[in-house]
């Protein structure tokens, strides 16, 4: 544990006056509250540095008690039993406190603080009742897990969810679980559980929605003189019809073989299949022979 | 009409030890929507987090009304593009190399 130079976090000098210490609390603050940075962890950090810092240099007592002790606030304690001012700081919220803030983003002061002042945290002056924080989770599934609606059992914060998780859920999507966040202060609300979904593709096709993209590849002879492959869609083989004369990047489009659309029962994007052409390698000199002499009914190659 | 999901402002405002006014202040800018059924007001249950970030805002960082609504609107904006921004990255996932 180490000390904490509290002013140095409010950005003042030690003989900073109380509207000093009032005024750079609220600029710091303004700049750094979580509910002007989103999903902001860092801001979020220094947000309770400030707030722990206020906490301590707006109340006089706090102030002398730091000031005093300093550096030796290992052996504030015992200096304060010898000299038999053991006044508790523990207890209820002061009335007059330091304005600090009180909603969902006062918690967790640092050890430092715990130890000089004995964990006795907010002095808001508003005697609130706050829903609980919301809690956002990250949930990594590969794109097979969200082909079709599934259940997992997740664990957080020590306690188990059942989650529906919808087919066709997109990367980056969040879902709300309400009331599952952590439980509300002084009687208000649990907050909000919000997952976000990272969606990893390790399969052969591009997704984009509800729409699946693929590349096939298509033998010359094939491709020249038509026939039927089978290709593969995300839930099994389809057989396709190849024209003759199949140009290399001609799309197909295979209506209803793509992507779940999300909470649409039985609903499907599109599959869409490029084909590639796969020319012939390590001719014969038989095949080299045949080619040359299709080279010479049409000369060009065109 | 139902009033399953909404919460009666009055209870709100004791709740949180507010003044009435405040949240008059709010539907007055456009912030909040407040429904009326039979006389009593209630705020939408979904919309209290909302209320409240507006609360911490007023109370907490002496942000006035007008700022606000210009607080909000920012959020707004910038919650879309983080939207935009991730549907983009998933487009444009199908032009990445395997």
């Amino acid at each position: 544990m180490e000390f904490i130079d509290y002013y140095k976090i409010l950005e003042i000098p030690k003989t900073a006056s109380e509207s000093d210490i009032k005024s750079a609390y609220r600029k710091l603050a303004r700049k750094n509250h979580p509910d002007l940075n989103p999903n902001d962890e860092n801001a979020k950090k220094k947000f309770q540095q400030i707030n722990e810092a206020n906490e301590v240099l707006s109340d006089p007592e706090k102030r002398k008690k730091y000031d005093k002790y300093g550096k030796d606030w290992k052996h504030a304690e015992e200096f304060e039993k010898a000299n038999q001012q053991n006044q508790s700081q523990g207890g209820g919220r002061s009335q007059q406190g330091s304005g600090g803030f009180s909603g969902d983003y006062s918690g967790d002061f640092s050890e430092f603080f715990e130890s000089m002042y004995g964990g006795n945290k907010g002095s808001s002056g508003r005697q609130t009742k706050f829903r609980g924080q919301d809690i956002n989770a990250q949930l990594q599934l590969e794109l097979n897990d969200v082909f079709k609606t599934q259940q997992q059992t997740l664990t957080v914060n020590g306690k188990n969810i059942r989650l529906t998780i919808p087919a066709g859920v997109e990367n980056g999507q969040v879902i709300k679980i309400s009331g599952h966040g952590t439980p509300g202060a002084n009687g208000g609300p649990n907050g909000d559980l919000y997952i976000t979904f990272t969606i990893a593709n390790h399969s052969k096709f591009k997704r984009e929605g509800s729409n699946l993209y693929a590349n096939v590849d298509l033998d010359l002879y094939t491709a020249m003189l038509g026939g039927e492959i089978l290709v593969d869609t995300f839930d099994g083989k389809v057989k396709l019809k190849i024209a003759p004369e199949t140009l290399g990047g001609t799309k197909v489009k295979l209506k209803g073989k793509g992507f779940p659309v999300y909470k649409k029962e039985n609903e499907f994007g599109d599959l869409y299949i490029t084909y590639q052409i796969k020319l012939p390698t390590n001719l014969t000199e038989k095949e080299k022979e045949l080619f040359t002499e299709l080279s010479k009914i049409r000369n060009n190659g065109n | 009409m139902e009033t399953n999901n909404l919460i009666l402002i009055e209870q709100f405002c004791i709740h949180h030890n507010i003044e009435f006014s405040f949240i008059n202040a709010l539907q007055e800018f456009g912030l909040i929507e407040v429904i009326i059924i039979e006389d009593h007001k209630y705020l939408e249950n979904e919309k209290i987090k909302d209320v409240e970030k507006m609360m911490r805002l007023h109370f907490e960082l002496d942000i006035n009304m007008e700022g606000i609504d210009a607080i909000s609107n920012l959020l707004q904006q910038i919650d879309n593009l983080q939207k935009e921004l991730i549907s983009t990255q998933n487009k444009l996932r199908i032009y990445e190399s395997d």
